[in-house]
């Protein structure tokens, strides 16, 4: 036995916003004993930051929509190479899973008759997302943790996973450190759930937090699962661009729900032109017919401001591109228009839009009641993940499941807005469901000391290297940098094979950087430490992404190349799949999608 | 370019010093961007919390110039830069290390309180009906992101340490929510008298000034419960008609 201390657990979740939270709370209601690993501390996820809502087809403010056209709606917004099975699985349970919060103690907002609200988004063809203002993924993550907390789940906050260990095929536990005292631990479990979340900091302008380094899709990837889709990241349309220090910070699709709409520095509303053909027919063609739709007119259909965040953002960078941005280099974006339709317009927007409101006013000296924001693209999400079982969420890594953003498959190459909430609820309830029922079929998983002793050893080097041994005195920062600019300028919104094949090249130099390190001062809560050992992780899927990227000729959804402007109907019946070869490199394959059931086909047939 | 220079409180739970760091000021800069600018060039061990940098996570709190905030919501042409400015961990919390405490007495005073416990649905849907007006005060309540700067600042735990005997005002808050959750079947009122210490508040309404929500913590949540405890165990008339009155 190894001489750390060793925590063992049927079931472990790694990670603990909603996706972890919500599995970790079926598994543990199955019985099970449940062990939750948050790297920060609980309840502080990136799930808070959702802000619009979440979707589910609960037809309670426009009784024409169903499963059938939310599923219709998610496959169309993913471009159809998303995992059916999931997106149908998504759509059928998603009010469920909503009402269930309820249950819970969610408080949203209501219909006049006293039901949940729900309001309008990007691609969804009917009002789906049920909110709370524009801060309900803190409802959500608050609801989930309030009622975990009495669920008898052991937490362990502000730890993170560097490895996860194997014993032959299966997962046998994972291996960490608690960021307090830097002391190493042993987690041992039969069956493991990564809710690890996304990849947004090897990007430089992001949506995401500190914790979003990619982990728990590398994790996967280094223990032998296969990830897929890593090409599709999702810029979200509008974050903040002014002043710079907020630059990223999220503006909720909600402020265009709301009746926001998108201008150039001519002021005009070039959301117009260029309304892709699969879309047309259920566009307004007038900003008239768009105000009617968000304020609840059935009969009208959706503004172009709200079609796909993957369309909106490229709109957004060719205006700018052709010199009709706005200032600091985005474009505005006005909700402080609709006083010229209601009468209390100020307050009207603060009632929907408070943080948006309190954010603006606070961090930009702008009163978004009377003047326009300037928003631009900003990493956001990724579709791409671990390859998982629609049913049970297993990767191929037996005892290894995913949901979550980390997880791949329901949102296809682009997610619609609100798809996200509702994924974690939906899929963290089955991971957490199968995840048990694989924990009580299995006898009890060997820890291999070898593999412990070798994390540790890797883990410590960065203390260890000596300037000149290496040569260099070069800290952690300064790598994750340089990579975050790379990311952002080569492998971006925009996409050429030439750069991308460059950005492979720097990759290599980033990993010589990254093995020579260097850390200074001691193992106690240590961010400096914690930054190198999360560049493992960073450059992983950085590659994982560039490869992808450059292997799919097309242009689709949140993947846009340059030198294939257009979609290729071969490139569309398959999906990009990443794993890690016996000699250690990139293994990228290309792997037909399968053939969708007829029922299913007939449904988006019926939905066109 | 402009500077500024920070007196960073470093050390851990035996004890520390201030440390000055000087940095560039850009445009709209918060405090938090200065931290991380600090890190990342000159002290990369420097312990700090974070996460959203938009106000919504709750992690970043400290004290700025001695008054509780949020780092990333503090822009720095708010504060005077003519002098040192100085951050410090929270003082009501055991310093783990520099800007990082131990809030760990939050998390298990919270899993005291009894949760939430629903009345069965109104519809055979299994789902419930409920006007807006009245969860528009939940939901103030709901807005709290957990940074714990009004536990910070409250007297009660600050100076005198009463945390084994009053929860303080953020689960005044949650037990308010509770409370006046329209869903909810449970009484919290005793355990609120006797292991919460409500008495223990005398409404100096600090916790209401340092929160980043702007929920009105002492006027909305924490009179109300009091009030709620008088009727319930002080007032001798309620006590006699209660006695009177058929058990529901």
């Amino acid at each position: 036995m190894s001489n750390y201390p060793t925590l063992e657990y049927d079931v472990l979740v790694i990670g603990a916003g909603g996706a972890g939270l919500r599995s970790a709370i079926e598994a543990s209601a199955a019985g099970v004993r449940v062990g939750l690993i948050c790297k920060s501390l609980l309840g502080k996820a990136h799930t808070v930051m959702a802000e619009g809502g979440m979707a589910a087809a609960l037809a309670n403010v426009d009784d024409r929509d169903n499963w059938k056209v939310h599923f219709a709606d998610t496959m169309r917004g993913g471009q159809y190479i998303n995992n059916w099975r999931m997106a149908e699985l998504h759509a059928k349970e998603a009010p469920d899973r909503v009402r269930e919060l309820e249950a819970w103690g969610a408080v949203f907002d209501r219909t006049a008759d006293g039901r949940i609200l729900q309001r309008n988004f990007g691609g969804h063809r009917y009002p789906r997302l049920a909110h709370v203002g524009d801060r309900t993924g803190l409802e959500l993550i608050r609801t989930l943790q309030d009622h975990g907390i009495h669920q008898g789940i052991e937490t362990h906050m502000e730890h993170t996973v560097v490895t996860l260990l194997k014993d032959g095929d299966r997962v046998a536990g994972a291996f960490g450190y608690d960021r307090e005292r830097g002391r190493f631990k042993v987690f041992k479990a039969k069956a493991i759930i990564l809710a690890t979340g996304g990849i947004g900091r090897a990007y430089r302008i992001t949506s995401n937090s500190w914790e979003y380094t990619g982990d728990g899709q590398s994790l996967a990837y280094h223990a032998g699962a296969e990830l897929i889709d890593m090409e599709f990241v999702q810029f979200h349309p509008t974050g903040m661009i002014w002043p710079p220090s907020v630059m990223g910070i999220l503006v909720t699709e909600g402020v265009r729900g709301e009746g926001g709409v998108l201008l150039n520095n001519e002021g005009k509303r070039f959301m117009f032109s260029g309304i892709p053909d699969a879309y047309k027919a259920q566009t307004a063609d007038n900003p008239e017919e768009g105000w009617r739709y968000t304020q609840g007119d059935k009969n009208a259909r959706r503004p172009p401001e709200l079609l796909t965040r993957d369309h909106v953002a490229r709109c957004i960078v060719d205006e700018v591109k052709a010199g009709r941005g706005s200032p600091h280099g985005g474009i505005f974006l006005d909700i402080a228009w609709i006083k010229e339709k209601l009468p209390n317009a100020a307050e009207h927007i603060k009632k929907k839009l408070p943080s948006m409101y309190h954010q603006f006013m606070q961090l930009a000296n702008l009163d978004i009641t009377k003047e326009p924001m300037e928003v631009g693209p900003t990493t956001h999400y990724i579709m791409g993940g671990v390859r998982v079982d629609a049913e049970t969420q297993m990767s191929n890594v037996p005892g290894l499941f995913a949901a979550g953003e980390v997880a791949a498959g329901l949102h296809g190459s682009n997610r619609l807005g609100g798809n996200s909430l509702s994924d974690l609820l939906v899929f963290g309830k089955r991971a957490g469901e199968f995840a048990a029922k694989y924990s009580k079929e299995s006898s009890s998983s060997q820890i291999n000391d070898v593999q412990v002793e070798e994390a540790a050893r890797q883990a410590l080097e960065p203390f260890e290297r000596s300037v000149k041994a290496t040569g260099t005195a070069e800290g952690p920062y300064q790598i994750q940098h340089d990579l975050q600019e790379m990311m952002q300028n080569l492998v971006g919104i925009v996409r050429r094979e030439r750069e991308m094949t460059r950005a492979l090249a720097e990759l290599d130099q980033l990993w010589r950087r990254a093995k020579n390190v260097i850390v200074h001062g001691h193992r106690e809560y240590n961010p400096g430490w914690h930054t190198a050992l999360d560049l493992k992780n960073l450059l992983t899927v950085s590659e994982a992404i560039t490869c992808a990227a450059i292997q799919r000729k097309e242009s689709r959804g949140g993947h846009f190349r340059e030198d294939f402007p257009n979609k290729d109907s071969s490139e569309g019946k398959m999906n990009i799949v990443v794993r890690k070869d016996a000699d250690g490199s990139m293994n990228v394959r290309r792997e037909n999608i399968p053939e969708m059931p007829p029922d299913l086909k007939q449904i988006i047939e019926e939905m066109k | 370019m402009k500077t500024a220079v920070f007196k960073i409180w470093r050390g851990d739970a035996n004890g520390g010093e201030f440390s000055e760091y000087s940095t560039e000021v850009t445009e709209g800069m918060v405090v938090l961007d200065a931290v991380h600018a600090i890190q990342a060039q000159q002290a990369n061990d420097l312990a700090c919390r974070w996460n959203c940098k938009a106000g919504k996570c709750g992690s970043c709190s400290a004290e700025i110039n001695g008054v509780p905030k949020l780092m990333c919501m503090t822009r720095l042409d708010a504060i005077p830069l003519d002098e040192p400015v100085t951050l410090e961990p929270m003082r009501a919390f055991p310093c783990i290390r520099d800007l990082a405490t131990d809030v760990s007495w939050n998390f298990r005073v919270k899993k005291s309180i009894k949760k939430f416990n629903p009345r069965p649905p109104d519809a055979p849907d299994g789902t419930w009906r409920i006007a807006q007006e009245d969860i528009d005060r939940v939901q103030e309540f709901r807005k709290c992101i957990e940074c714990f700067l009004c536990q910070d600042v409250c007297h009660v735990l600050r100076d005198h340490h009463l945390q084994e005997k009053f929860i303080g005002p953020r689960f005044l808050v949650f037990v308010a929510a509770l409370e006046m959750h329209p869903l909810d079947t449970e009484d919290r009122l005793p355990e609120l008298k006797t292991a919460g210490g409500i008495g223990y508040c005398n409404i100096t309404k600090c916790c209401t000034k340092v929160c980043p929500e702007h929920i009105t913590i002492t006027d909305n949540a924490i009179i109300p419960l009091k009030e709620r405890i008088v009727d319930e165990f002080y007032d001798p008339l309620g006590k006699l008609l209660k006695f009177f009155r058929p058990k529901i």
